[in-house]
């Protein structure tokens, strides 16, 4: 299989606007025709569905929450990255480019990523317009913060909701077009397969989650906006609904899956507390800004934090980081923490974390300041920990926050199956190897509100598509399929809970796939894996029926696809022979402990094609090319 | 510790329900609500029992997708808190605590503790919303807003639209909810051309639901777990009054 990256060539600053000339355009009048599947209502799926409508197409929406307003995206605290330099600071749109190529380990495409610098400016405005609430300077004037990554002030947020308030934009928009008429919501409403005719994108299977009913919608193109996979490590940062689901059922139907071991891990969540821990929770990387992180210089200090003295504290980021302290991107910040709790130096009751302390800001810029930038994020440490950070310093751990691979998409965002497109978190496009803070919202919405309703218009336009409906043999095969996994799930009877089997997952995952991996511990991983799924499908127990809400039946079929996806992650790991970004191969580091590349070797993107459950899938690669931000080993010191 | 609850079990919409009674034991004091209701459901499922159903997704107080009333208050006995940020060490051993779904005409129940929402969805539907098509704003800095103009839009604008306002007001009057996105809208220079269309709108949807009326009780300030001020009702009632004389029939 050839992949053609559909990528524009030429001065890369009007490379997007080039190819917009020459995508073909559907009339007013036509878009009337076209019905448009949208999966997903976070940033990515809800932007994209309410700008298609607005452009006149009819969008079908489908999320699995009970509204489109509570998709993951509005966890989101931290902020939303644009290059508007509206400080002076020196930022412009090849900067943003140029950092995201960096802070990616350059693993991502130049002219994905500078498009999305450019359309970081477009974003602001839109949201502005929306009535999204920015934080606002007493001038009146749009405020910014800094965030990893990245020496200027380019971030902008709302509290430490912007995510919510991003999204409730977006859901507002996508509700003005439900009341319209021109886009038809389906919450609680489950995608479990994808329709493929004549080898293009038709439609969709899906199950009700309060009455059962397996349904097929068919339409002129499919769009996946379904977030990322971060869960198949069990806990992660992402809420409980999120899944794989409907990316993987669409990889099994033959669209790639990219650089599935490009998972990113954030440094400053708060710890896990027992085995009963359902999710870990993240303080927002801002917190860095006026946070400094250290541990005791000396192993097994078991002393309260404000008993060790200053001299005796080892404020290891700043130490080794001289010029980004304590803002270094997510992976280095981690992997730094890691260690030093190898190191036998990490604190709490468990030893796995260290100390984000903020005693020394609050000194300089009065609680109030401090209260005022982060109130929601130190009232919400407080009720979980049960420890108040205006007086004791946090205590954070990293854990799995973020999935950069995904979908293999071209320029345009899709798939290689035809009419199939995937926008925002769910595939792979922009963020390489590691994604920089504040720049998941701004991909979800560059995809959603100005990519796709761009490049969609050119499929539609140059394909003829016959007529189909759902009698057709594709579509009976596809709710066939869904009906046997179903089927299976309840029939099965075993002993043990969904539950327990995603909890035995996920230890695999982070013991062997987590923040450091070794070829030794990816193939232990790949031994177990299967092992597990098998029984998983022998001794599962689901019980109540399939004509009713059964939240554990929803479960397990996303645990299903989760010990498939798995597999692929540790083997994407196990063959990526370098280490870049978020994947740190233990055998690859340079003499400080710093993640070696490999860019004679592994400058691609690895797209894996499916052959069959526990069968070897085939690799393609689609080889990366840097023309403005060359190579180099990224040093944060 | 030992935690005993009594948990609204029903089937789905058309049936009755009832309380049932069941023991957690060994609750600790760091597990958070939701996780506890994990632990007595895998508990149940080992006994080859239904699991209760409850609605949750984030579990960091954000989503709005969790909620039931613990004896009687929407999301629990702490201020300001969701249930999934709710953490056990605010009870204590031998506590005995009942578990009842959202109960508002507009809210049916779906099963258990999950209840049907959708008509907040369609309130915003009916206005909710400042228009601008994609790629029309103009740029961000173009339009100035005074610092607390914002600040008082943000508090506003932090609802998660969880429902608890409406499950513990006696009407079951959606105001605070509704008024939350008008104030939230209306304080902004950019909701203004809207701004009457919006809240006849959205009150006008409202009577089509099965919404009560508000009566001023302040039930619903009290158990927010954003914290939303009756201001906002002020706001609302202010501006629907000035666009209800003022108005013209479109
Ligand atoms: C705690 C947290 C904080 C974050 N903070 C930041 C930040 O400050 N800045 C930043 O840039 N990024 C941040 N991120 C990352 C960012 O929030 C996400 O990457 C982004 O919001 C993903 O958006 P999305 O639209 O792709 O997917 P999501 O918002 O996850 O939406 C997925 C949608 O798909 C639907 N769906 C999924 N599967 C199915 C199915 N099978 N059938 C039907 N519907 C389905 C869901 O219902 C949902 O509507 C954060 C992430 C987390 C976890
Ligand atoms: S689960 Fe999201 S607010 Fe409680």
């Amino acid at each position: 299989m050839q992949l053609d990256s559909k990528c524009p060539t030429g001065p890369i600053e009007t490379r997007w606007e080039r190819h917009q000339f020459n995508l073909k355009l559907v009339n007013p009048a036509n878009k009337r025709k076209h019905t448009i599947i949208v999966v997903g209502s976070g940033l990515a799926g809800g932007a994209g569905a309410a700008t298609l409508a607005e452009l006149g197409y009819n969008v079908k929406c489908f999320c699995f929450q009970d509204s489109p307003r509570r998709a993951h995206s509005i966890a989101a605290q931290g902020g939303i990255n644009a290059a508007k330099n509206y400080h002076n600071d020196g930022d412009s749109v090849f900067r943003l480019f140029y950092d995201t190529v960096k802070g990616g380990d350059f693993r991502a495409r130049e002219s994905n990523v500078y498009r999305l610098a450019q359309i970081s400016l477009n974003i602001i405005d839109q949201c502005v317009g929306q009535g999204v609430p920015f934080a606002r300077e007493y001038s009146g004037y749009l405020d910014n913060r800094s965030f990893g990554g990245a020496q200027v002030s380019r971030t902008f947020y709302a509290r430490g909701q912007t995510g919510q308030q991003l999204l409730l934009g977006a859901y507002q928009a996508l509700e003005k077009q439900i009341g319209r008429g021109q886009v038809t919501m389906f919450p609680r409403t489950e995608m479990l397969d994808l329709i493929v005719i004549d080898g293009r994108a038709r439609g969709i299977v899906t199950r009700n989650l309060i009455t059962g009913k397996i349904e097929s919608h068919l339409a002129d193109a499919v769009v996946l906006g379904t977030g990322g996979y971060g869960n198949v490590y069990y806990l992660s940062t992402n809420a409980k609904g999120c899944n794989a689901t409907a990316i993987w059922r669409a990889h099994k139907r033959g669209a790639l899956f990219a650089n599935p071991c490009f998972t990113q891990i954030h440094p400053t969540c708060i710890p896990v507390s027992g085995e009963y821990q359902s999710k870990l929770t993240l303080m927002s990387e801002s917190l860095r800004n006026d946070g400094r992180v250290w541990v005791p210089l000396k192993k097994g200090d078991k002393r309260p934090p404000g008993q060790i003295p200053a001299a005796e504290r080892d404020y290891f980021l700043e130490r080794k980081y001289p010029s980004f302290g304590n803002l270094v991107p997510r992976d280095v910040a981690s992997r730094n923490a890691k260690q030093v709790c190898d190191e036998g130096r990490g604190v709490g009751e468990t030893g796995l974390a260290v100390y984000l302390d903020f005693a020394e800001s609050i000194e300089r810029l009065g609680a109030s300041v401090i209260k005022e930038r982060y109130g929601n994020l130190f009232d919400m440490y407080e009720r979980i920990t049960g420890e108040d950070p205006y007086k004791v310093p946090m205590r954070i751990f990293p854990a799995i926050h973020y999935t950069m691979g995904g979908l293999w998409v071209d320029y345009n965002l899709m798939s290689n199956v035809p009419g199939l497109y995937v926008t925002g978190e769910a595939n792979f496009s922009d963020h390489g190897a590691n994604r920089l803070g504040a720049s998941a919202l701004m991909q979800g919405l560059a995809d959603g509100y100005f990519v796709l309703p761009n490049t969609i218009n050119d499929y539609l336009a140059s394909t003829k598509l016959e007529k189909a409906d759902t009698s057709h043999a594709a579509v009976k095969e596809a709710e066939a399929n869904v009906n046997s996994i179903t089927q299976k799930l309840l029939a099965t009877k075993g002993t043990r809970s969904v539950d327990s089997y995603h909890r035995e997952l996920g230890k695999i995952m982070w013991e062997y796939c987590g923040m450091a991996r070794t070829a030794e511990g990816l193939k232990t991983a790949l031994s177990q894996i299967p092992g597990l799924r098998e029984q998983f499908w022998r001794d599962v127990k689901v019980l109540g029926t399939g004509e009713e809400l059964n939240q554990s039946l929803e479960k397990a079929g996303r645990v299903a696809d989760f010990l498939e996806l798995a597999e692929l992650l540790c083997l994407d790991a196990l063959e990526r022979n370098e280490s870049c970004g978020g994947h740190f191969r233990e055998e690859y580091q340079t003499p400080e402990g710093e993640a070696q590349r490999d860019d004679e070797n592994y400058s691609y993107a690895a797209a894996w094609e499916f052959r069959g459950v526990g069968l070897r899938p085939e690799l393609h690669k689609e080889p990366l090319t840097f023309e403005y931000v060359h190579p180099a080993q990224r040093s944060y010191k | 510790m030992r935690i005993i609850l009594h948990i609204w079990r029903q089937r789905n919409a058309t049936d009755q329900g009832r309380m049932t009674r069941y023991e957690v034991p060994n609750v600790s004091e760091h597990m958070s609500f939701l996780e506890m209701l994990d632990v007595l459901n895998e508990d149940l499922i080992a006994k080859n029992e239904e699991p209760v159903a409850f609605d949750h997704d984030c579990r960091e107080g954000i989503c709005g997708m969790c909620g039931c009333m613990v004896n009687g208050v929407a999301h629990g006995p702490l201020p300001g808190t969701t249930l999934c940020q709710l953490h056990m060490r605010h009870f204590k051993d031998g506590d005995e605590l009942y578990l009842e779904p959202w109960r508002a005409r507009a809210f049916p129940v779906v099963k258990d503790l999950v209840v049907d929402r959708t008509a907040f969805d369609r309130l915003i539907a009916a206005g909710g919303f400042i228009s601008v098509s994609t790629g029309s704003a103009p740029d961000g800095n173009a339009m100035l807003v005074p610092k607390e103009k914002s600040e008082l839009s943000m508090d506003a604008a932090a609802c998660i639209g969880c429902g608890a306002c409406v499950a513990m007001c006696p009407n079951a009057s959606a105001s605070l909810f509704m008024a939350a996105k008008i104030a939230h809208l209306a304080l902004l220079p950019q909701g203004q051309p809207e701004r009457e269309r919006r809240v006849k709108a959205m009150v006008g949807q409202a009577g089509q639901e099965l919404f009560g009326s508000c009566t001023n009780i302040g039930e619903c300030e009290a158990v927010c777990p954003k914290e939303i001020k009756l201001e906002v009702i002020a706001r609302m009632n202010r501006d629907f009054l000035k666009a209800s004389w003022t108005g013209r029939e479109e």
